[in-house]
């Protein structure tokens, strides 16, 4: 086969695979999410951005995050594959009809920038960076980034930006996953990582991820 | 026709177990060897992965806070991050050196310190040596050059330049307080062979593996994500993968390398046949041409039969179709890099 079949071929592939990707995942109307997603902004406001509460249920920026990890979330608050009391009662009130324009609603909006609200020191950033984006690999705890992607700002359906995400959120999130009281990740993806991480280090790199911006428009020149 | 199978399983494994156990009190000794600090680094810098048996040499290579700290002349430690940087962000020399997605630490997990993942200290102190795959003796820039022409499917930075300066001072840091040429076996080099499973590695089953445990991240297609330009999970096959000369395109090697540390943070969870059959998968797609092609892929498969090809399906008839049966060289404009050459003292 010459090089340019083997592409060709490869576009085939692609286009099969992608098509085949976007059959399983009901394509959302933003427009069409908009009025239906008037009951989230109670919470998440109206532009998705959240809020961070420490020492309550935080509730999570929606706003720029990918419309199908979204719309996977919302289907297993309604399932209770995710456990939430608060999230489950909402979720109910969504048909499945509706779920994927909710999410693409809050998926096109753009990330806020979340307010400094609490103060960190500067070793505990410090050993969030590095967990973030280099590993501790003496702890096998691979980097956020090879997963999470470039600037942790998300990859694909499955990994979520969590860089710019309020750090109250990504602590209880973490914690969840530890107490195995979060399992709705793909191959317990998630819940192996964080059973190796500390509660210090998870203090870390949930503070370092909400100094950063949540979408690659506001990374600084 | 030619067919890819391997030995069965042989009593050997099983007497060496006994062995092993019988040799328990040994075992303990030799962790007693090791410092409690860097016995508690290694249960948790490799977990699940064997534990280091009598008489091994076990490293815990340096990290970049040590590196920091340490008295070196602040020029040297420049050169040092700066190899560190090009380990893990090699693709800042896509299209010049490397003509596919990879990185070093694609497959050198952890900076190349990870024991079980070809930590890369051991080349540092067991190099220069003879090495069957080119039928010469190396040198650790060579060996380098060997990586950028099959897993990065590219072509060499030159000897003695700035990058392999770099490369190679980051890779002898790692060894720091190894001696040369050491007598002992060192623990957790390279992606040490699996016993063989109980059944010949399988297509069908290693599809089912791949599609269950790797395809969340490689894809249906192997071809990998990339996201915002940037690679995320690296293509395990295609224009975008390491050739059919890679080290990793041995069935052996990629199994090794699945079992100690795929999926990503859950290393050694795979069963052994698991890894065989998920490898064979893999080796059964099509990548870009070996280096070393002769313009005939059964000549190519039988010249570096003995010292390669064997352990690899390249040149083999899988699912209907003869792999590595094409001229396409990938990303490239060229086959093969000129800093391949061969030399003897005869």
């Amino acid at each position: 086969m010459s090089k340019r079949h083997t592409g060709l071929a490869a576009l085939g592939a692609c286009l099969l695979a992608c098509s085949i990707g976007l059959s399983a995942e009901p394509i959302g109307d933003p427009a069409q999410g908009q009025a239906a997603a008037a009951i989230c902004a109670s919470c998440h406001q109206a532009d998705g951005s959240g809020m961070n509460i420490p020492g309550a249920e935080s509730w999570p920026r929606l706003a720029g995050l990918d419309a199908s990890y979204l719309a996977k979330q919302i289907r297993d608050f309604k399932s209770g594959q995710r456990s939430s009391p608060t999230m489950q009662a909402f979720a109910q009130m969504l048909s499945d009809e509706q779920i994927p324009h909710v999410a693409a609603w809050f998926a096109s909006l753009p990330a806020p920038s979340l307010p400094s609200a609490e103060a960190h020191a500067p070793a505990l950033l410090e050993r969030g960076r590095q967990l973030a984006t280099e590993g501790d690999w003496d702890n096998y705890l691979v980097p956020c980034s090879s997963c999470h992607g470039p600037d942790n700002l998300g990859a694909g359906a499955v990994f979520p930006a969590i860089a710019g995400q309020h750090p109250a959120y990504i602590r209880d999130q973490l914690l969840n996953w530890q107490k195995g009281s979060r399992q709705n990740d793909p191959q317990q993806l998630m819940a192996t990582v964080a059973a190796r991480m500390s509660a210090d280090d998870i203090q870390a790199v949930a503070a370092w991820l909400s100094t950063q911006p949540g979408a690659t428009e506001q990374k600084p020149e | 026709m030619l067919d890819f199978r391997l030995p069965a399983p042989r009593l050997r494994h099983a007497l060496l177990a006994v062995l092993a156990s019988l040799l328990a009190g040994q075992v303990s000794l030799a962790q007693a060897e090791l410092s409690e600090e860097s016995a508690r680094i290694l249960a948790s810098m490799a977990p699940g992965a064997p534990a280091p048996i009598a008489g091994e040499l076990v490293h815990i290579p340096p990290t970049l806070e040590d590196l920091e700290a340490s008295s070196l002349h602040p020029e040297l430690k420049r050169v040092i991050r700066r190899g560190h940087d090009i380990f893990t962000n090699t693709q800042q020399y896509r299209g010049k050196y490397v003509y596919n997605e990879l990185n070093c630490d694609s497959c050198h997990l952890g900076a190349g310190r990870v024991p079980f993942s070809g930590p890369v200290w051991p080349a540092a102190v067991t190099l220069p040596d003879y090495r069957p795959k080119n039928d010469h003796v190396n040198n650790l820039e060579e060996r380098i050059a060997g990586c950028f022409s099959y897993s990065m499917n590219g072509q060499p930075p030159a000897y003695g330049s700035d990058e392999m300066l770099a490369l190679s001072n980051y890779i002898q840091w790692l060894a720091r307080g190894v001696p040369m040429y050491p007598d002992a076996k060192l623990y957790g080099r390279g992606y040490p062979r699996l016993a063989y499973a109980a059944e010949q590695p399988d297509y069908q089953r290693g599809e089912q593996v791949y599609q269950n445990q790797c395809a969340v991240c490689h894809g249906n297609d192997g071809a990998g994500l990339a996201t915002r330009g940037e690679t995320v999970f690296p293509p395990l096959w295609g224009d975008g993968s390491y050739n059919w000369g890679a080290g990793i395109s041995r069935v052996f090697t990629l199994a090794s390398f699945v079992k100690h540390n795929m999926p990503l943070g859950q290393p050694n969870t795979l069963s052994d046949q698991q890894a065989w059959d998920v490898a064979y998968y893999v080796d059964a797609q099509e990548r870009p041409q070996d280096p070393r092609y002769t313009g005939d892929v059964e000549q190519t498969r039988e010249r570096y039969g003995d010292t390669f090809h064997k352990h690899s399906l390249y040149g083999l008839e899988v699912q209907g179709r003869r792999l590595g049966d094409h001229d396409n060289v990938g990303e490239k404009d060229f086959l093969k890099p000129e800093a391949l050459r061969s030399r003897s003292f005869d």
